[in-house]
């Protein structure tokens, strides 16, 4: 199983991916510079990794969205690759159109870092197709634009198709309540997927919770369903 | 040749920067803001060899293709000179 961790100026996680992909879980990992025209021979995921892009000049991601790397791993996407963005990676990959939405500045106007408890909501995506709906996790998010927002009847159509692949829920209740969203994303939204299910983002960071020593594995447990996945189709 | 694109949140987009530029401003005793949005401004220097028919139609593209997300942001292009 080949993950390919894209690597742009200013990206920050790329290390971490690094290490939840590769010693972690077992993969054969590597990094490719964002300049690179073409993704390593054999790769079977393509992970966008957290960070600061381009120092989120213009719109966080947006540079980013036009590097030489982003039109081979749009190429990838439309043959059925899978391709993964958490935090920034999402944004990159908004600006880029693989998937819906925008992210814009927390509603709160302050950047938010802890533990968030989310709930798996549909299995149309590689990331979820091996988790079962309802199922809450818990692990780390650190963003300043992490406001999910798409226009009511895209979402709509999104929900229709199981595109809306993880909210923000209370910890106790499992429910997507008001008090629960850490940045003002529209109904609650986590992470989402594109039609095809093969290109999905989430804001928070499971990479950041595969070991205990981290403060938890429920990162670990959604990573491993990704790459299960994956190496199903692969092989 | 200069254009100033003028970048904004469309109208249905909350724009939290823009609410709390209105608290700011009612806080100071600035009564009568009914409403705040803050966008950005991109100066472009085009070449001079351009027509400004043909520049108008490169500004546009620029914006639509990266100055601005036209999923959360409306644009205006103004000529300077």
């Amino acid at each position: 199983m080949r993950v390919a961790v894209l690597q742009f100026p200013g990206s920050n996680c790329d290390d971490d991916c690094m290490q939840a992909f590769g010693r972690v879980l077992g993969c054969e990992a590597s990094l490719v510079w964002h300049g690179e025209t073409s993704l390593p021979a054999g790769t079977d995921l393509v992970v966008l990794p957290g960070g600061f892009s381009y120092g989120d000049y213009l719109r966080c991601g947006a540079i980013a969205a036009h590097s030489p790397v982003m039109s081979a791993t749009k190429r990838f996407a439309e043959r059925g690759g899978t391709v993964f963005g958490i935090c920034n990676g999402f944004q990159v990959l908004t600006e880029a159109r693989l998937l819906p939405g925008a992210l814009l500045r927390n509603a709160g106007l302050a950047f938010v870092c802890k533990d968030v408890a989310l709930r798996v909501e549909s299995q149309h995506s590689d990331l979820t197709a091996r988790v079962a709906p309802g199922s809450q996790l818990v692990m780390p998010i650190a963003h300043m634009e992490g406001n999910y927002f798409a226009d009511a009847a895209t979402l709509d159509a999104m929900e229709a198709r199981g595109q809306i692949v993880l909210r923000y829920v209370d910890r106790a209740t499992g429910e997507p309540a008001q008090t629960a969203n850490p940045n003002g994303a529209c109904r609650n939204i986590a992470g989402v997927a594109n039609e095809r299910g093969n290109v999905i983002g989430m804001m928070p960071h499971p990479e950041r919770a595969v070991e205990d020593v981290l403060g938890g594995t429920d990162g670990l447990a959604l990573l491993a369903a990704l790459v299960a996945q994956v190496s199903a189709r692969a092989a | 040749m200069r254009a100033r694109v003028i970048i904004v949140p469309r109208p249905e987009v909350l724009d939290p920067q823009g609410r709390a530029v209105a608290h700011a401003l009612s806080g100071l005793g600035f009564a009568g803001v009914r409403d705040v949005r803050v966008g950005r401004i991109v100066y472009l220097t085009l070449e001079d060899g351009l027509g400004r028919a043909e520049a108008a139609r490169e500004v546009d593209r620029m914006a639509k293709e990266l100055l601005a997300n036209l999923i959360v942001e409306d644009f205006t292009v103004e000529w300077i000179d």
